[in-house]
């Protein structure tokens, strides 16, 4: 088969990083192809050249083998390239319509002509077997759905070459068999696929061929039929990877954490948690799974005092917790890795040492009366460098500076050492590559053996179901069901994810 | 009952049209503007530069010319404030008070320059004559209200279903609400969000102009300092009263002419209502709107504000 796609060369900078070095790749008509790689490894990036959407410094790209440049999204969609990004390019308060119309519009007269696009979609979205309520808002509509109104933005712009980047990271496991039925559907007609991921199952499930990517660089190019899943991780990691945190024997203590019946509402002033109740003993991880935006957000708020509680009971080792500050959470136990580092984990504009402080200001030895005793905050936060192994130059560093995993790290170093009898942590290996997800789970089950109660939420179902000794599901601010490890399939877990069967 | 016939007299809703022309092309104004994206508080130093424009160009060439000057300079203030915040990327909020700070100083420059011994007012010139609809005005009480005003009036009345067409029925408008949702989606779908916030802001800055001509060569014949007197402000309050629509915002900003006209109406009738609470009433109506005090806090577009960074 010919090369549909053919990138030579392709070098990208950004300040201080060289996320493309000279990489050079082939995509030939008709197969589904893998990117795989490390967060950072440069798949995106290299796939986003392919769309316009960033310009390279050196490189060429052939497109059906007729040389291209292009100076933006627009020109790649001419060509029939067509992208679905990992976060989604739908603007929420449009219909579904308008959405799919945008920078494609028909018009009569001065108007939009929105009912023959309307007509044009319809047939397109039944020629795909792609359900679609048109004149939906965006923000009303499923994820499953968003994520077809995007497949049916590309074949509405009648892109032939396909570039889906970690289109499976926020489905449930049906959405995914969903999807993989569409894209084989799609390469059934013709279609070629550029599928993004760094789920080593996915290669093997539903990719032709895989390019392996690292730092950057191109590592290989292989046959799926002719590798296997140990093989690719060691290929995108560069050495040898655990698959599974050594799950240490721990005995359950005593109650530590107890939630009955708590309901809570959302930012938006709708009911986020309804009745919710569950509880953490000691030397315990309950782990909670569901679908994004089913109250996990709203449950880990109102553990760790961010947000108030309409009704119900709140108590950590029996004390009384209900509608306390953040402060007294922290007083009472709690330790809280945040779902989102970047924005409440860390104050990025600080160094390591005043973020690693943040909690302890007014606590011996570090605060002297009025003041803080700065040399003891550094040789304290150095030392915490040490054992939580950030790379760092300096504890003098901006946290902003830092990678990921080492972010991560600093805040896994700093909740450690409130010593917590309870540790809330909120999908704590978000968008970490594999080594850094090894180290915080490790970690997680450190406290286990130190006895700690712990509430893990994650978004990933097989770190849920591979780390807790209980498994929650929540539907809708409700938990609807509850598993013991080893108990339970995906699958089962999946459907539970989303709202049951017969409901 | 005397005195309530007098303060809702017909005088009182026809001045109320007049009062909310202004304030009604400043929210116009700031709904392109925020719709695509960036926040326009230059509205009121818009406005002013172009009261001043129109003017000049009203005494040297006559009111028409002056009122063609008017908004054009409203238009360029636009366009400087387009370069600031969308090519510049500076923030949006100072960018725009650079604008007013200006629109308050280069008039005052000018003035003894153009005309000499003038300071701070301008002599009168020229104004644009007020219109008899000929069918409209015989109707009783509608067209005592409506039949005679100022065209500036009818034009301001006429841009709001215009606007509302170009924002919710035009290709344009829908790509300029796209870039103040969400540009990086407007991007990947190939529209120049760049291009987008230009057409929007320089649009928003040609009626603040137009707003503001109204002020000095319709409503008054003269320029003076400052002349706009935070009607810029009120059409922006209006505008979020609105809910960022050209429909929503009218109503606002008759709901602010009717009270500014009936403090007006009150005073001569001799309510024994202290002059400066009268006088405070707009503005009072404006900090409700602000506050959303009437339903829900209003959402502005998403990307209100942020600037674009192309990859």
């Amino acid at each position: 088969m010919a090369a549909i796609v053919k990138m030579q060369n392709i070098v990208k900078r950004f300040p201080g990083v060289l996320a493309n070095d000279d990489i050079s790749i082939e995509v030939e008509e008709g197969e589904i192809l893998c990117l795989l790689g490390e967060n950072g490894a440069g798949k995106s990036t290299l796939m986003n050249i392919l769309y316009g959407l960033y310009h390279y410094d050196k490189g060429e790209i052939f497109i059906k083998g007729e040389k291209t440049t292009f100076s933006g999204p627009g020109d790649a969609i001419d060509k029939g390239i067509g992208m679905v990004h990992q976060h989604f390019m739908l603007v929420p308060v449009f219909t579904v319509l308008e959405n799919l119309i945008l920078g494609s519009e028909k018009v009569k007269g001065l108007s939009l002509d929105l009912n023959s696009s309307k007509k044009e979609l319809e047939a397109i979205s039944d020629k795909y077997g792609l359900e679609i309520q048109l004149d939906a808002q965006v923000s009303d509509i499923s994820v499953g759905m968003q994520q077809r109104v995007e497949i049916l933005k590309l074949l509405y712009r009648g892109a032939d070459i396909m570039i889906f980047d970690e289109p499976t990271a926020i489905l449930t496991p049906q959405e995914i068999e969903e999807l993989y039925k569409v894209m084989q559907s799609l390469r059934l007609l013709g279609k070629t696929i550029i599928f993004i991921t760094h789920k080593l199952k996915e290669v093997k499930e539903i990719s032709d061929r895989v390019i392996v990517l690292r730092d950057g660089k191109l590592i290989e190019t292989i046959d799926t039929e002719s590798t296997s899943i140990r093989e690719l991780a060691r290929m995108m990691v560069g050495r040898e990877v655990l698959f599974r945190t050594e799950k240490p024997e721990v005995e359950t203590g005593r109650e530590i954490l107890n939630v009955k019946n708590i309901s809570a509402l959302n930012k938006r002033g709708l009911p986020a948690l309804k009745g919710l109740s569950l509880n953490v003993h000691e030397g315990e991880i309950v782990g909670i799974a569901g679908v994004d935006g089913n109250g996990q957000t709203e449950l880990v708020e109102v553990l760790t005092g961010l947000r108030k509680i309409s009704s119900g009971i709140i108590t950590i080792d029996g004390k009384d917790m209900v509608n306390k500050s953040s402060g007294q959470f922290l007083d009472a136990g709690t330790a809280h890795i945040p779902e989102d580092r970047l924005l409440r984990g860390l104050i990025l504009d600080f160094p390591i040492y005043e973020n690693l402080l943040l909690g302890f200001e007014d606590k011996a030895p570090f605060a002297k009366g009025l003041f803080l005793d700065f040399n003891k905050v550094r040789s304290w936060a150095e030392e915490l460098v040490k054992n939580f192994n950030i790379k760092t130059p300096g504890v003098n560093v901006n946290a902003g500076t830092m990678s990921g995993g080492n972010q991560q790290k600093a805040v896994l170093a700093r909740e450690f050492q409130r010593n917590p009898k309870v540790l809330i942590a909120s999908q704590p290996t978000r968008g970490l590559d594999v080594g850094a997800i090894e180290f915080v789970h490790e970690r997680i089950m450190d406290a286990k053996k130190e006895h700690k109660a712990i509430l893990l939420v994650s978004l990933e179902l097989s770190e849920i179901m591979n780390l807790s000794d209980r498994i929650l599901v929540i539907y809708e601010g409700e938990i609807v069901a509850e598993f013991n490890y080893g108990e339970v399939t995906e699958t089962e877990i999946g459907l539970m994810m989303a709202g049951g069967e017969d409901k | 009952m005397e005195l309530l016939i007098k303060l809702f007299s017909i005088t009182v809703f026809a001045s109320t049209l007049r009062i909310a022309t202004p304030v009604i092309l400043a929210s116009l104004g700031g709904c392109m503007s925020e719709r695509s994206g960036v926040i326009n508080i230059g509205l009121e130093g818009m406005m002013l530069m172009g009261a001043f424009s129109a003017v000049v160009g009203s005494w040297f060439f006559g009111a028409w010319t002056g009122l063609l000057l008017g908004v054009l300079t409203g238009g360029l203030m636009g366009l400087l404030h387009a370069f600031m915040s969308v090519t510049l990327k500076a923030n949006q909020i100072i960018s725009a008070t650079a604008i007013n700070i200006m629109a308050v100083g280069l008039p005052n420059i000018l003035i003894p320059v153009i005309w000499e011994n003038h300071y701070g007012i301008s002599p009168t010139v020229p104004v644009i004559a007020d219109i008899n609809l000929p069918l409209i005005s015989s109707i009783p009480i509608i067209g005592d209200i409506i039949g005679h005003q100022n065209p500036i009036v009818y034009i301001a009345l006429l841009l709001v279903p215009l606007i509302s067409f170009l924002l919710f029925k035009t290709k344009l408008g829908l790509r300029i609400r796209a870039v103040g949702e969400h540009p990086l989606a407007a991007d990947t779908l190939g529209i120049n969000v760049y291009r987008m916030r230009y057409i929007a802001v320089t649009i928003s800055g040609l009626l603040a102009g137009l707003g503001g001509a109204f002020l000095s060569i319709a409503y008054q014949s003269q320029f003076s300092s400052a002349m706009t007197a935070g009607r810029g402000f009120i059409g922006l309050a209006a505008m979020i009263f609105g809910r960022w629509s050209p429909k929503g915002a009218l109503l606002a900003c008759l709901l602010f002419g009717f009270a500014d006209a009936f403090q007006a109406s009150a005073q001569s009738a001799g309510v024994p209502i202290p002059p400066e609470i009268m006088l405070s009433f707009p503005y009072v109506l404006t900090l409700v709107a602000l506050v959303g005090l009437f339903g829900k806090i209003a959402l502005s577009p998403a990307a209100n504000g942020k600037p674009y960074y192309k990859g």
